[in-house]
């Protein structure tokens, strides 16, 4: 559990978290490994982990009639997916998929909720942490809308 | 050709207004709606310009269009690349081995090269954008122990879309330079990153005060990308656009290309992101 504890804070994500609230976290933490080409969750399911991206490279995708799966972005070590966790109804919107070998740590989403729930300084040190990416794939979802690239340019 | 505070001036001792003859000698599809024109002086003489600099190109009998330099500044033959937008430059790209072709210029003012000797530099281009970096790229390449770190992030609208792909593919392949693509949607077969180009500037490694930007793509991207670096600790005096303007005359006289105070044929296409960042908050401007 000691070693679990300081792969997570040093991952950026926890980067200068508070290490109480590091060991708090880590109650809800586990190592996972997904080969490549391996669906992490799927549209629709329950949110049910929070994954922390340690190696490897995931996809985030959705599947359109007729039109198959579309990437919408890839993520690399250092970066977080399954980001919808924190509220209801706690479902994924998209598919996770490795692309690599990938290393994760999985944290359990319940357990974290409940955490944060009990601990509101902790959820609120977590919360600051999960707005910012939010954010970034709000406006990076904005400039993909706006096709930059396209003919009109 | 002067070089004060590391900013290249225009080079050229021509008529300004009377372009030369030049002569397509090879034509290639570079993407579904750009192609690449490599061009014959028809009286000989060499061609010279620098890294950044821009053409007005003649379609006989149709009209002139500015277009980057997109070939080694080191080497011949003068190189183009076209996208169809307009009249202009869809017959560009129309044009076949043999057919003449107008060539005025160069003009402008190119990328900061002696300013980034020493530096880690970093290329960020988005599209297009590519075409008016290529030569800053071949002169990096060509003098490599001037200069730092070379990084080139390219982001493109999809995977067919990639300008240059083999050269692309080539630069990836070089252990004295870094690059990533990314792209902004993609398939399943597509094995590289997705997601916008600002994404890899998050992911990227470098030290700011050791750092020159040379950033060229849509308006839009640019001024992302250049707060994206601001945010990481670049100085916006070493952060430079490449602006893009409806040119017509390209020396400062008819007006068409101003931005505010600046004429971007004349006194750009290359800025500085701190003389950029007040006009590029202007709407519509």
């Amino acid at each position: 559990m000691e070693n679990l504890e300081r792969i997570l804070s040093e991952h950026p994500f926890f980067t200068d978290l508070d290490k109480g609230f590091v060991a708090l976290a880590c109650g809800c933490a586990k190592n996972a490994r997904f080969e490549a080409g391996q669906f992490i969750f799927h549209e629709g399911e329950a949110a049910d982990h929070f994954y922390l991206l340690r190696e490897g490279r995931v996809a985030l995708q959705i599947s359109a009639p007729g039109r198959g799966a579309s990437t919408f972005l890839t993520l690399g070590p250092g970066e977080v997916f399954g980001v919808n966790w924190l509220v209801p109804p706690y479902r994924w919107t998209c598919d996770a998929r490795a692309l690599d070998g990938a290393r994760v740590i999985a944290m359990d989403t319940l357990c974290l909720r409940n955490k944060c729930e009990a601990d509101h300084d902790l959820g609120y040190a977590i919360m600051k942490r999960l707005m910012p990416v939010l954010l970034e794939r709000l406006h990076a979802t904005r400039l993909q809308f706006l096709d930059l690239y396209g003919a009109h340019v | 050709m002067s070089d004060t505070a590391g900013v290249l001036k225009p080079a050229s001792a021509a008529p300004p207004m009377a372009p030369r003859v030049a002569h397509v000698r090879r034509r290639r599809h570079d993407a579904p709606d750009a192609w690449t024109l490599e061009l014959e002086m028809a009286d000989g003489a060499p061609f010279n310009y620098a890294p950044g600099q821009f053409n007005m190109l003649t379609a006989f009998g149709v009209g002139e269009a500015a277009i980057s330099v997109s070939g080694d500044p080191a080497k011949g033959p003068l190189i183009h690349t076209i996208r169809a937008v307009g009249p202009v430059s869809r017959a560009l790209t129309k044009l076949a081995p043999g057919d003449p072709i107008g060539v005025r210029g160069p003009f402008g003012v190119g990328w900061p090269m002696a300013q980034a000797e020493g530096k880690d530099v970093l290329l960020v281009a988005g599209g297009l954008g590519l075409a008016p970096l290529r030569p800053a790229l071949y002169r990096l390449l060509g003098e490599r122990a001037r200069y730092g770190k070379v990084t080139l992030l390219f982001g493109a609208r999809r995977p067919d879309d990639i300008v240059f792909r083999r050269e692309v593919e080539s630069w990836r392949g070089r252990f004295d330079m870094e690059v990533e693509v990314t792209v902004d949607h993609a398939g399943p077969e597509w094995r590289g990153h997705v997601g916008v180009v600002t994404g890899l500037i998050s992911r990227q490694a470098f030290d700011p005060s050791a750092t020159i930007a040379m950033v060229c793509g849509p308006e839009v991207m640019m001024r992302f990308v250049a707060m994206s670096l601001v945010d990481r600790g670049l100085s916006e005096d070493f952060i430079y656009l490449s602006m893009e303007r409806n040119m017509k005359c390209a020396i400062g006289h008819c007006g068409h290309c101003q931005l505010g105070p600046t004429f971007i044929c004349r006194d750009g296409p290359v800025f500085t992101f701190t003389r950029l960042n007040p006009l590029l908050a202007v709407k519509e401007l």
